[in-house]
C-alpha cells in the first residue's frame, strides 16, 4: 500500500511538468484599487519551479516505460484497440498507461478515444461461495442418504449456511424437510452456482439468466470499466521532446536547448513581484521638494527642535497672547518641561514693547505683556518658529540676504479626521534682503509652484498676524475643475523683523504649505491617515511611483 | 477665520444690486473674505439635527455663509460687511461718526467701584438714541454682540458686552463688585428672582451660559452695574436683567462692555456703536458716558476719533511693488475706507497722512496700509518679479529615481563603456547590421572601440562573463545612453537613454526579470492594461534574434514598444562565454519623460 501511494504521488508531480510552466495560483494581496486586483488574479506562484526540482527520478521512468510502450507499439501498429488488453500484455500498471494516453493526447501525439465496459464482478458474499462451495451443496452434503434430523443438521453448519442452504435446496427440490427429519429427495446435485461464479471470475460470459438468479441472490455486481483505444495523433512522434519549463545550467552544459519545446508564456499575467524596500511617498515628495528649493537657492534650516517656547512659536512672531491658536484648544502645550529657561532678555523687552506699545511705527496691541505666557513650552505648532530664530540669529550680525527653506513636524491639538492630523509636516520658505515687495513674492511663489506642478496661481487677501501683507495662494486643479487653497504667504510685519535688529529697509517674504496637501492630490489619496501614520496600507507605500515633482 | 451668516436677499438690497454666486464669490476673493456656504435656515437646522439633506423649497431664504478676516470685527454684521463692500465698490464715501455734543452736565455717568479691579477692572459706555430696529437689524444687532463675544472677546473673558433699553432705566449707573449673595435680580428670559450665588448653580444645566461661569466663579466678589435706583442692569460677563431687556421697540440703546482689557473693551464698543449708528435718528451719531473712576481720573467714552498716520508714497510702492503716483495711491486707500491727505516735502518727498477710522482697529503700522493699497489695486494685477533660479535636466534626475527604484529590489549598478566592438554590438548577439542604427568609429585604436552601442546589452553581456565565479544569482543593471543615427539631427545621430538589467543564474530567471518590468513600469506609474489598450503598458511576444523564440516579449506603452525582455539565446551566451542562462530587459526610459 505504502509503496503505490508514493507512485502515485509521484504522478500528480509529474503531471505539474508536463502542464508546463505558468500556472496560476492565486497571489493574495489586500489592496482594493483596480490595480492590484488585476494583480490578485493573474499573478502565479513563483515556487513552480523549486517543486520541480524536487520530483523524485524513480517515478519518472515509470511513466517513460509507459510513454515508450505507447508511443513505440503505435509506431509499428495502427492502434492500440484497448488499453487493458495493451498494458496486460506490456505487464505495466493499467493506472500508468492511462496517465501516459492522458498526458500524450493533451499534446495531441495520441488521439484516444474512450472505451467503457460493463462488466460483472462476485460480491464478497459471492467470493465466498466461488471458494467454499454454495450454501445449497453445502447443506446437502451434510445430509446423509439415510436422512437427519433437524437438530444434528443445524449443529453440523454454521447457522447462515443452514438458513440459505435449506431455502435454496428445498427449491431446487434436493431435500424434504419433514417435521423432526430431514431426507434426501435426490442421491446427486452438482454446485452450478459456485461453477456460474467461477465463471465470471474468469471473465467468462455467462448466459442472461444466470446472471439474473445471481444478481438476485447478491453475488455479483455490475462494474464500468474505462480504458482507451489509442491511434497517432497529429503530432505523433516516437519519441517525445522533452517539454520543458525554463532554460536551466544543465541545457546548456548538455546543449540539449536545441530539443526543448517550451510551452507558450502567458502574458496576461504579470511577472513574478519583485521583492525589496519602498521609501515612504510623503518622505519621496519630501525629497523632490528639497530639490526645488536648492534649485531656487534656498538653505535649508535646522529644523530638529520640536519642543519650543511660546516667545519663539508666538511672541517673536508679533502674535498677541490672547491670540486664539495659543489656546489649549489649538496648541499642546507641555507640562515637563513646562516653561523655558534662557530667552535673549534684551529681544524679549523689545518685543515685549511692541506687543504694549508699538514702536517702530506701529500702535502696539495694547495690552499688558506677560513673561509667563511667553515662557511656556509647546510642541511646535509651525516651523515659523524656527525661521524666527533664524532670523534672530541673522540680525546679530551685519546683514547679508538669505533665503531659508524648511520641511519638517508641527503639532497642532486638533481632532483627528480625513484632512486633519495632530501632527503633518509644514514646507516652508523665505527669503531676507533688502527692496522686497509683493512682486517678488508673487514671482518666486509662482517660481515654487509651476515646478510643483500647479502654473495658474490667484492670490486672495488674508489675515495673519506676523504678515502684511498676506496672500492666500490658490491654485486651479484641472482634475477637480476649481480653485483649491494651496498655501498661505506674505511679507513679514515689521513689527517682528525691527525688534529683532533687522535693519529697518530689510524685508522678508515667505511663504507656507503642509506637505500632505500636495502629496495626497498628487496621488489621489483623499484620507490623509491612508498616508501618514500606523494606520497606513503598506500596499500604497509600495505601489507608489516614483515622484517626479520638479523634473 | 469667523463665519458670518448673512441673508443673500438683504445683502445684495444692501448693496444696491444683485450677484450670481460667481460674481459675488469673485468680490470676496477680491476684497478678501471667502463665500464659505450657501445655505438655507432649514438646512442649517437639519443638519445640526444630522437630518437627511432635502431640496430646499423656493420660499426658503438663502444664507450666504462669509468668512472674514480674524482682525476685521467691523466685518462681522451684515450691516459692517456691506458698507465695506460698498465704499470698496466705489458706491460710499467714508462715513464719518461724530460723539454727540452734550454738556458734561447732561452727560451719562457710570461709577466705577474699586472692588471692580478684584474681578474685571474695565467698563466702557454708549448710548445709541432714536434707534430704529425692525426683526432683522435687532437680530443683526444680537449676532453682532455674539460674534464679537466668541471671537475678540475671547468668549467673554476680556470683554462682555451688555445692551439696554435706557428708557427702562436711570442714569448715573454704578460698577461694582459686590460678594455673590448681596446681588439680587431677575435675570433674562427669567420670570423669578435669583440671588447672583444661586444664579450661578441654576445655570450650571445651561448649554450656552455654563461655558461662562468659570471666568467669575471662583471670586469672592462678581461685577455687576446698577443704576441709580439699584436695578441691575447686568451680571457680567454672565447675564443682563430682565428688566432692561431691549426689544423691537426699543428707541434708546445703553450699551456697557467690562473687560480685562480696555483697548479691546473700547474696540468692542466702537464696532457695535459704529455698525449700529446706521440706523440712529442721527446716523453715524454716538451719545457718550462719562466713565469715573474711583481714583478720580474720568474718561468720555466711546472714543471715534480718526487715527492718524504718515506713511510715505514710497513705502506703499516699495511695498506693493507697483509705481503707483499718489492721487491713484490716494483713491485706493478712500477703497478701504482709510481717508488720505498727501504732502509734499522739502525733499520732494510724497508722503500721505492717513486718517484710520475707528471702525479699522486692525490698521497698527504702514504695513497694513500698504497692504490695503494692494488688495485696492487686486493682488492678481500686480506683475511678478522672478528670481534666478535653476532648472534641473529631467531626464536626468528622472534616470536617478529609476536607478534608485532598480538597486532598491536587488540589483546592483554596473557602469559599462560606451564604446565597444562591431562583433559584440552585431553579431555577437545574433543581430546584423543594417547599417541604420549604429555610429561607427572611424579611427578605433583597438577592436574594442570600434562602435558606439546601441544597446547596453554588450557592456552587461561583457560584465557577467568577465563575472563567473561570482555567486549566482547575479543580478545587474545600467542605466545609461546608447547613440542610434538620426536624420534629423544636425550631426545625424543622437542619444537615446536606456535601462537594462540582467539575471544570471542556475534557471533563466525569466519571471523575475518578468517582474523587474512590472515594478519599473509600477514606479513610473503606468497601469497594467489588456492588450490593445494605449492608456498603460502590456506585454506582447517578440521575435528577436538576441533572445531565444519564444521565450522572449516586447514591452507595449501607451501603444508604442519601448523595450523587450527575454531569456537570453543560449548562442549569444556562448559568444560572451557565459555558462549560465540570463535572462536580459532593456527598456528606453525616454518613453517616461
Amino acid at each position: 500500500m505504502m509503496n503505490q501511494n508514493r507512485v502515485a504521488l509521484a504522478t500528480t508531480f509529474v503531471r505539474v511538468v508536463v502542464l508546463g510552466v505558468y500556472v496560476l495560483i492565486p497571489y493574495s494581496r489586500s489592496v482594493v484599487s483596480p490595480i492590484s486586483v488585476l494583480r490578485r488574479r493573474k499573478c502565479y506562484s513563483p515556487f513552480t519551479r523549486r517543486l520541480l526540482s524536487a520530483i523524485p527520478p524513480a517515478p519518472i521512468c515509470l511513466e517513460s516505460m509507459a510513454e515508450e510502450a505507447v508511443l513505440g507499439y503505435l509506431e509499428k501498429n495502427e492502434e492500440i484497440s484497448d488499453s487493458g488488453k495493451f498494458a496486460e500484455e506490456k505487464g505495466i500498471n493499467h493506472d500508468e498507461i492511462v496517465n501516459i494516453i492522458k498526458s500524450l493526447n493533451g499534446f495531441r501525439l495520441v488521439d484516444a478515444q474512450d472505451i467503457k465496459k460493463e462488466r460483472w464482478v462476485l460480491t464478497p458474499e459471492g467470493d465466498l461461495y466461488a471458494k467454499y462451495g454454495s450454501p445449497e451443496v453445502l447443506l446437502f452434503s451434510a445430509v446423509p442418504p439415510e436422512g437427519i434430523t433437524r437438530e444434528e443438521l443445524q449443529e453440523k453448519l454454521k447457522s447462515s449456511i443452514y438458513k440459505i442452504g435449506s431455502t435454496q435446496a428445498i427449491k431446487n427440490k434436493w431435500i424434504e424437510m419433514g417435521k423432526s427429519q430431514v431426507s434426501r429427495k435426490v442421491q446427486q446435485v452438482d454446485d452450478k452456482v459456485r461453477s456460474l461464479l467461477i465463471q465470471i471470475q474468469n471473465g467468462e460470459v455467462v448466459s442472461s439468466e444466470d446472471i439474473d438468479a445471481l444478481k438476485r441472490r447478491k453475488l455479483i455486481s455490475s462494474q464500468i470499466w474505462k480504458g482507451y483505444s489509442v491511434k497517432k495523433g497529429p503530432k505523433y512522434a516516437p519519441k517525445r521532446k522533452k517539454v520543458a519549463t525554463d532554460l536551466t545550467r544543465e541545457n546548456l552544459q548538455r546543449g540539449d536547448w536545441k530539443e526543448l519545446e517550451f510551452k507558450e508564456y502567458n502574458f496576461l499575467a504579470k511577472g513574478q513581484p519583485t521583492e525589496g524596500g519602498c521609501l515612504h511617498p510623503l518622505l519621496k515628495v519630501r525629497r523632490q521638494i528639497q530639490m526645488i528649493f536648492l534649485q531656487m537657492g534656498f538653505e535649508e534650516m535646522p529644523t530638529n527642535n520640536f519642543v519650543e517656547s511660546s516667545f519663539w512659536n508666538f511672541d517673536a512672531l508679533f502674535q498677541p497672547q490672547q491670540h486664539p491658536a495659543r489656546d489649549s484648544h489649538d496648541t499642546f502645550f507641555l507640562k515637563e518641561p513646562s516653561t523655558t529657561r534662557r530667552l535673549p532678555e534684551d529681544y524679549v523687552e523689545r518685543v515685549k514693547r511692541v506687543h504694549e506699545s508699538g514702536g517702530y511705527g506701529s500702535r502696539g496691541y495694547g495690552y499688558e505683556w506677560k513673561r509667563e505666557e511667553a515662557n511656556k513650552n509647546l510642541l511646535r505648532t509651525h516651523t515659523t518658529a524656527v525661521s524666527s530664530r533664524m532670523l534672530y540669529a541673522l540680525a546679530q550680525g551685519p546683514f547679508a540676504p538669505k533665503r531659508y527653506y524648511s520641511i519638517d513636524r508641527v503639532f497642532r491639538n486638533e481632532a483627528v479626521d480625513r484632512t486633519h492630523l495632530a501632527e503633518f509636516h509644514q514646507i516652508e520658505g523665505l527669503i531676507c534682503d533688502r527692496g522686497l515687495t509683493l512682486g517678488h513674492l508673487i514671482g518666486v511663489l509662482h517660481d515654487f509652484f509651476s515646478r510643483l506642478g500647479m502654473s495658474k496661481l490667484k492670490f486672495k487677501p488674508a489675515y495673519n498676524p506676523y504678515t502684511e501683507p498676506s496672500m492666500e495662494i490658490f491654485s486651479y486643479h484641472e482634475g477637480l475643475q476649481k480653485w483649491v487653497e494651496i498655501g498661505n504667504s506674505g511679507m513679514f510685519r515689521p513689527e517682528m523683523l525691527l525688534p529683532m535688529g533687522l535693519p529697518e529697509d530689510v524685508q522678508v517674504i515667505a511663504w507656507g504649505l503642509s506637505l500632505e496637501r500636495p502629496t495626497m492630490i498628487l496621488y489621489g489619496i483623499d484620507n490623509i491617515r491612508d498616508l501618514f501614520g500606523h494606520k497606513v496600507d503598506l500596499s500604497l507605500i509600495k505601489r507608489n511611483p516614483v515622484c517626479r515633482l520638479g523634473l | 477665520m469667523p463665519t458670518v451668516s448673512v441673508g443673500r436677499d438683504r445683502l445684495f438690497q444692501a448693496l444696491g444690486r444683485t450677484y450670481s454666486e460667481e460674481e459675488f464669490e469673485d468680490l470676496c476673493f477680491k476684497f478678501g473674505i471667502e463665500l464659505d456656504d450657501v445655505t438655507t435656515e432649514k438646512a442649517i437646522i437639519r443638519k445640526e439635527k444630522h437630518l437627511e439633506e432635502e431640496e430646499p423649497s423656493e420660499d426658503e431664504e438663502v444664507i450666504y455663509k462669509i468668512e472674514v478676516p480674524a482682525n476685521r470685527y467691523d466685518l462681522l454684521c451684515l450691516e459692517g460687511l456691506a458698507q465695506a463692500l460698498r465704499i470698496f465698490n466705489g458706491l460710499d464715501p467714508i462715513p464719518t461718526y461724530n460723539v454727540a455734543r452734550i454738556n458734561k452736565e447732561s452727560m451719562l455717568k457710570m461709577h466705577v467701584k474699586a472692588e471692580t479691579t478684584k474681578i474685571r477692572p474695565y467698563v466702557v459706555c454708549a448710548v445709541l438714541r432714536g434707534v430704529t430696529f425692525d426683526e432683522a437689524r435687532y437680530n443683526s444687532f444680537i449676532d453682532l454682540q455674539d460674534r464679537l463675544h466668541q471671537n475678540i472677546c475671547r468668549r467673554r473673558t476680556l470683554v462682555a458686552i451688555g445692551t439696554h433699553d435706557l428708557d427702562t432705566i436711570e442714569g448715573p449707573f454704578t460698577y461694582e463688585a459686590l460678594p455673590p449673595p448681596e446681588i439680587n435680580f431677575v435675570p433674562l428670559k427669567q420670570t423669578k428672582n435669583f440671588r447672583a450665588d444661586e444664579l450661578m448653580e441654576f445655570y450650571k444645566s445651561d448649554l450656552k451660559l455654563k461655558k461662562y461661569l468659570h471666568i467669575i466663579e471662583n471670586s469672592p466678589v462678581f461685577p455687576v452695574i446698577y443704576d441709580r435706583n439699584r436695578t441691575i442692569l447686568s451680571l457680567p460677563p454672565i447675564i443682563n436683567g430682565a428688566h432692561s431687556a431691549i426689544s423691537l421697540k426699543t428707541k434708546n440703546v445703553f450699551i456697557e462692555c467690562t473687560a480685562t482689557d480696555l483697548t479691546k473693551a473700547n474696540i468692542v464698543l466702537n464696532t457695535t456703536v459704529t455698525m449700529f449708528s446706521v440706523y440712529c435718528e442721527r446716523k453715524f451719531e454716538v451719545e457718550p458716558v462719562q466713565v469715573i473712576y474711583p481714583d478720580g481720573k474720568s474718561y468720555i467714552c466711546p472714543d471715534l476719533s480718526l487715527y492718524q498716520m504718515v506713511v510715505p508714497l514710497s513705502y506703499i510702492t516699495s511695498a506693493v511693488g507697483v509705481p503707483l503716483p499718489a492721487h491713484e495711491v490716494a483713491r485706493l486707500l478712500n477703497k478701504m475706507q482709510l481717508y488720505a491727505k498727501h504732502s509734499v516735502s522739502e525733499k520732494n518727498e510724497t508722503s500721505f497722512t492717513i486718517s484710520v477710522p475707528p471702525t479699522r482697529s486692525d490698521i497698527l503700522h504702514p504695513c497694513d496700509v500698504a497692504e490695503d493699497v494692494a488688495i485696492a489695486y487686486g493682488y492678481n494685477e500686480i506683475p511678478k518679479i522672478k528670481f534666478p533660479s535653476l532648472k534641473p535636466q529631467s531626464l536626468n534626475q528622472f534616470s536617478e529615481l529609476i536607478r534608485a527604484e532598480i538597486a532598491m529590489v536587488g540589483y546592483t549598478e554596473v557602469l559599462t563603456w560606451i564604446l565597444c566592438s562591431y562583433k559584440e554590438n552585431f553579431t555577437m548577439l545574433n543581430r546584423k547590421d543594417d547599417k541604420s542604427t549604429a555610429a561607427i568609429n572611424g579611427n578605433p585604436r583597438s577592436a574594442d572601440f570600434e562602435v558606439v552601442r546601441t544597446s547596453l546589452m554588450p557592456g552587461i553581456l561583457k560584465t557577467v562573463g568577465h563575472n563567473k565565479d561570482h555567486p549566482k544569482p547575479i543580478k545587474i543593471f545600467e542605466v545609461g545612453d546608447v547613440v542610434l543615427l538620426n536624420e534629423t539631427k544636425d550631426v545625424g545621430a543622437s542619444n537615446r537613454r536606456h535601462l537594462a538589467a540582467l539575471y544570471c543564474g542556475a534557471t533563466s530567471g525569466f519571471e523575475l526579470i518578468h517582474g523587474l518590468v512590472d515594478r519599473i513600469m509600477e514606479v513610473t506609474g503606468a497601469p497594467f492594461v489588456s492588450p490593445g489598450d494605449n492608456t498603460g503598458y502590456y506585454i506582447q511576444s517578440s521575435d528577436e534574434p538576441e533572445f531565444l523564440a519564444g521565450r522572449q516579449a516586447s514591452i507595449i506603452y501607451k501603444g508604442k514598444q519601448i523595450g523587450t525582455f527575454g531569456i537570453v539565446h543560449p548562442q549569444v551566451l556562448d559568444n560572451f562565454d557565459i555558462p549560465d542562462p540570463c535572462s536580459f530587459v532593456e527598456v528606453n526610459i525616454e518613453s517616461f519623460l
